[in-house]
């Protein structure tokens, strides 16, 4: 379990525009560095990240359905411990889902219910 | 009347005295005032570029406060053969408000001066009977990020204690010692030569006043010890072990040196 720290606010008001950060530990191991005795270090890196938001008072479990907020994808030149910050228009209360996936099967899923009046 | 004129005399004795007396407060203050005003100790902070200034004051960016949450579970998380937690002796991790300002501090269970990582080593022998962590281990480095985050913008605050005092005279002679093939003292560098540059880095003034501090070079959150080994090998002078008492005794110098300086902790450094 990697660690996360995601800060979105509790409550918006409907048509509002909120900020959204999500920060994960993650070594961002690159693959071209070698260990002080002199070995590869095995590549290690997050892939992808995804934000969807699932509109519905109650926390989604299911599979990530629902509308995709933000995605992107993770290179070897992106720093340990990524930090991600981007906006989102809420319009209805609902779970906003992230998933980091990465190399050596590294997958985090991380829900937040966003509270909207 | 020759007594009078005396008595006189005396009394403007007096009142002359006073006044000057007066002056001489009014000076000293302004002075001491003055002397406040051009500290010219600077924290490391004051180095940085904007941008990682900015890590730094947005707990939402700083990524030692993933350290920070995982110190603050352990710390309610009861463990060793006693299954106590830090909560069960301390309370809520907030009244731990002005204890990392103070290390290192004596110890008198240890017998020896002690920074904050060793205490906590300390407490989980003593009290919750279990194994210490290492040092550097990622636990340690949480719960102790997480203690002195409570402290957040408190003075620097040596205690006033004989041994320390000790400890800290030694520490001001390594750091006034040559060491190395480099040949260089910390003095060298953080007193004589800061705010001069190293390669492409600033050289800060060498104020410990972030730790433990989310370092960019290191990816990771790390000790004063780590720091400071860091340092010893850049001049090619062999390190001390951690928890080693000459790293300790440096520490209460620095400690010593940055009394009155707000703590920053967790800080991000280059």
């Amino acid at each position: 379990m990697a660690r996360t720290l995601i800060t979105v606010p509790e409550t918006a008001k409907a048509g509002e525009i909120i900020e959204i950060k999500a920060l994960v530990q993650h070594p961002m191991e690159t693959g071209y560095r070698r260990s002080s005795d002199g070995d590869m270090l095995p590549r290690d890196l997050i892939r992808t990240f995804t934000c969807h938001f699932v509109v519905g008072p109650t926390a989604a479990s299911a599979a990530e359905a629902g509308e995709l907020v933000f995605a992107a994808t993770f290179h070897a030149a992106v720093a340990a411990n990524p930090y991600l910050s981007f906006n989102f228009r809420a319009t209805a209360s609902g779970t906003l889902v992230m998933v980091w996936n990465g190399d050596k099967g590294f997958a985090q899923r991380e829900t937040v219910n966003l509270r909207v009046s | 009347m020759a007594t009078r004129a005396s008595h006189n005399a005396r009394r403007s004795t007096y009142g002359c005295l006073s006044v000057r007396t007066l002056i001489a407060l009014f000076v000293s203050l302004a002075l001491s005032s003055l002397a406040h005003a051009a500290d010219s100790r600077k924290s490391g902070f004051d180095f940085m570029q904007p941008s990682t200034q900015a890590t730094q004051l947005d707990d939402t960016q700083n990524p030692a406060m993933l350290w920070v949450k995982d110190g603050q579970l352990l710390w309610n998380k009861p463990d060793g053969s006693a299954a106590k937690s830090c909560a069960n002796c301390h309370g809520e991790i907030a009244r731990m408000r002005g204890v990392a300002p103070r290390y290192p501090a004596y110890s008198s269970a240890q017998k020896k001066v002690v920074n904050l990582s060793q205490q906590i080593s300390q407490c989980r022998i003593e009290q919750q009977r279990a194994t210490p962590w290492p040092f550097e281990h990622e636990s340690l480095l949480g719960l102790e990020a997480a203690i002195a985050k409570e402290s957040r913008a408190l003075p620097v605050k040596p205690p006033e204690h004989p041994l320390l005092v000790e400890a800290q005279k030694r520490g001001t002679t390594l750091f006034n010692q040559r060491i190395g093939q480099v040949d260089l003292s910390c003095r060298d560098c953080h007193d004589t030569l800061a705010g001069k540059k190293l390669g492409g880095n600033v050289i800060p003034q060498g104020h410990a006043t972030g730790y433990p501090i989310y370092r960019l070079e290191w990816q990771s959150v790390g000790s004063l010890q780590r720091r400071l080994r860091g340092c010893m090998t850049a001049v090619r002078a062999e390190p001390y072990a951690f928890g080693a008492s000459e790293l300790v005794d440096l520490e209460a110098y620095l400690a010593k040196r940055a009394a009155g300086m707000p703590l920053e902790a967790p800080a991000v450094r280059p």
